[in-house]
């Protein structure tokens, strides 16, 4: 089979349709994103008539792919990290009930914050629901694991978490596929009918269940083909690599390492391995890329056993991803800088697109915001929040998908007037209903500014699962009619829109305004789409 | 062989289609490559950057140590500037000179072009007017792969099969149109470094 350029994201996608998946289920988020496109343009995926649409938030997501693995399918779910815990309910209950249909949940996590929040280590909700984590190093290893992976969930009937970080996840490299992939499984019911029952009585077995499962798991570690340990000439340390942290070592030594290293991809940790490297050397240094998740479990609580070294003692940083040189600072290896960053060179942050429509929605925002002074406005996860940025400066807050809605809501509960929260679509649809129903049930005093570009734009364009239904969402959750006003979000409409901000902040009660117009990236991209199937069209018409 | 590539400009301007190009050819030549880019927030218009790196042997990291690159190639001068960390002794910084103006404190064109030409290795090189004269200003990408294709190593042929399986796609003409583009760009840095 011929080498194909991937990403590691798009390998994962490969693998999971190699692997006979039946469906993939996900919400967009960077940098687990392309997992889902890629396989939304497979041919075998499309031809196959594989799911592969979008789902409002990643709790949908993973449900829809549990019950595919309940009616005997192989299910794949893709989330970035914090989309775990939008998803954490059906996750840790899912440990519960086991599966049907092989399920892997791929979670990308990101170290340094590229595009996200927070850096959390995805591996602590393996080790919380207590599955199998598996943690790929390469891009080759991405779509191998995530083959494979399908398999070994259904030999130990659990879940499996597939878990890389940004730089696997949008790294390109040359991967080797199987000339045939595996067909999809039959519809199958699960064997055992109270399997996925998790009330008390039944559930309380399914625990023991669960409990009882580790030792298999930790074997299945022990016998992994992609866990190994690689002997080196020099005792006095040994290194254990987890995923990708690998590579940065093995940059640093292109001739080889000369300390034992004990590669870590899949989890949970195998005592037998670990307690074998321990015996050969010294003392361990443990680069991990995320949270000191291994480190942790191998430091001695009263300081007994080897010296243990990794994020915890400074040697290598706690904060941020890794990379080749904070690796061979912490071997004291050489480093070598090239001439330092000219002072004159400014920092360039990313910025709304001329002619987006949220700058309508900032600008007449501003305008009316100044008489109140700041503090007032409640942003969310999305383009919009550059609005935080200047020239604009408008947004107090930005912390989980939703959080505009309800931290508005209890601002204006706590007698802060006037709240305000701005939210794109997207974020609406994916989290802001229910706080909307909250909001309205209690006729909160707050204005919803709902910037609808008809897109998930900061992810690429995806729709979202209410395109076209924003007003009548946000009719049937309640809001009154009256205070419900769609405007095109255009500088010719600036007054317009200043007016209809004022006036509703003056109604007290819940009030939506949607500012609308389409995301001119994805008007762009459309309208080329067009064009190049509009040409096409007109050459098979000549020939 | 090795060679370390850190392509640089601004989101939305494309260097991924670079990447690409190089990408294939690579493949093409049995080589080990890894290319990491930048997804996600700071495509709105941000600083972006991919790390191309080719070799015959395997590459492990997919990031350039620092020190270590073998080439900038950026298609915006001031962000030619931020990556000079990476650059080896020996490296060259190939950059476009039309700059992205969308923040407000931009420092002094002339200043930037000063800082470049005072590079021990560089080629500073008006990628868009290139492209005009060839036909078209979208091509400017090509022209700037065709500036710094005298320092990868790779055969020009397969980079030009590179341009050739990226473009198909859009049909012959913007095949030759690119084309066209490479080998000005080529013929510039080899008349200018």
């Amino acid at each position: 089979m011929t080498k194909k350029l991937l990403l590691g994201v798009e390998a994962i996608g490969q693998g999971a349709i190699d692997g006979g998946i039946s469906g993939v289920y996900a919400y967009p988020g960077t940098p687990s994103t392309e997992i889902t496109e890629y396989i939304q343009g497979n041919e075998v995926a499309i031809e196959r008539n594989l799911h592969r649409e979008w789902s409002a938030n990643e709790k949908t997501a993973f449900e829809s792919a549990l019950g595919m693995s309940y009616a005997g399918k192989r299910s794949l779910v893709c989330m970035k990290h914090v989309g775990l815990n939008v998803a954490a309910d059906p996750f840790m209950n899912s440990a519960m009930t086991g599966i049907n249909g092989g399920l892997i949940i791929a979670v990308a996590d990101d170290p340094s914050m590229h595009s996200s929040q927070n850096e959390q280590d995805s591996r602590f909700y393996g080790k919380f629901a207590m599955i199998p984590v598996l943690e790929p190093s390469n891009q080759q290893e991405a779509y191998d694991m995530t083959r494979t992976g399908f398999e070994l969930s259904e030999q130990l009937g659990t879940p499996v978490l597939l878990r890389i970080t940004t730089r696997l996840a949008h790294s390109r490299a040359g991967v080797i596929p199987v000339e045939k992939g595996l067909p999809e499984n039959k519809l199958k019911l699960p064997s055992d009918p109270l399997q996925f029952i998790l009330l008390p009585a039944f559930a309380r077995k399914r625990y023991q269940t669960l409990l009882d499962k580790q030792v298999k798991f930790e074997l299945a570690s022990e016998v992994s083909p992609f866990n190994s340990y690689t002997d080196g000439e020099d005792h006095s340390m040994g290194i254990i690599c987890c995923g990708i942290a690998l590579n940065y070592l093995l940059e640093n030594y292109p001739d080889g390492c000369p300390y034992p290293i004990l590669k870590i991809v899949q989890y949970p940790l195998s005592s037998k391995m670990i307690g074998y490297l321990e015996e050969q050397v010294d003392k361990l240094l443990v680069i991990e890329e995320g949270y000191p998740i291994v480190e942790e479990q191998l430091k001695g609580f009263f300081g007994y056993g080897k010296p243990v070294s990794g994020k915890l003692d400074g040697t290598l940083p706690r904060t941020g991803e890794l990379n080749p040189d904070i690796v061979a600072q912490a071997l004291k290896l050489p480093t070598q800088h090239g001439e330092a960053i000219p002072g004159l060179v400014a920092n360039r942050p990313p910025v709304l697109c001329k002619g987006c429509g949220h700058h309508d929605l900032f600008r007449a925002l501003d305008e009316v915001i100044a008489d109140y002074g700041d503090g007032h406005v409640f942003s969310d996860i999305g383009c919009y929040t550059l609005g935080v940025l200047p020239p604009y400066h408008s947004g107090n807050t930005c912390v989980d998908m939703g959080s505009s809605v309800t931290m508005a809501k209890g601002a204006a509960d706590a007698g802060l007037f006037p709240a305000i929260a701005v939210i794109g679509d997207s974020t609406f649809t994916h989290s802001g209903i229910t706080g909307l129903l909250d909001a309205v049930y209690e006729k909160s005093n707050i204005l919803i500014m709902i910037g609808d570009n008809e897109s998930t734009s900061m992810t690429g364009g995806q729709n979202s699962s209410a395109l076209g239904r924003i007003e009548s969402l946000c009719l049937g959750a309640g809001v009154h009619p009256q205070h419900i006003h769609v405007i095109e979000a255009l500088p010719k409409n600036h007054g317009e829109l200043v007016d209809l901000i004022r006036h509703e902040i003056q109604y007290h009660g819940v009030s939506v305004i949607i500012p609308r117009r389409e995301c001119i990236q994805k008007s762009a991209r459309r309208i080329s789409e067009n064009k190049r199937q509009m040409a096409a069209e007109c050459l098979k018409i000549n020939s | 062989m090795k060679c370390d590539i850190v392509l640089a400009g601004v989101g939305g301007q494309g260097i991924l289609s670079i990447a690409a190009v190089l990408g294939i050819a690579a493949l093409q030549n049995n080589l080990f490559l890894k290319q990491a880019e930048t997804h996600g927030m700071s495509q709105r218009g941000g600083a972006v950057q991919s790390y191309l790196r080719l070799s015959d042997r395997p590459v492990y990291s997919d990031l350039i140590p620092y020190g270590k690159a073998d080439l900038i190639l950026s298609v915006e001068p001031m962000e030619s500037l931020r990556y000079l960390p990476f650059l080896a002794p020996h490296g060259y910084v190939v950059t476009n000179t039309t700059p992205y103006l969308n923040i407000l404190n931009y420092p002094e064109y002339g200043l930037i072009l000063e800082t470049i030409r005072q590079l021990p290795h560089s080629v500073a090189i008006d990628a868009e007017a290139i492209a005009r004269q060839i036909g078209h200003v979208k091509v400017s990408n090509m022209v700037m792969l065709g500036a710094a294709s005298p320092f990868i190593n790779l055969a020009l042929e397969t980079i030009e099969q590179g341009i050739r399986e990226i473009f198909d796609r859009k049909g012959d003409d913007m095949v030759i149109l690119n084309l066209r583009a490479l080998k000005a760009g080529r013929e510039f840095a080899l008349s200018n470094k």
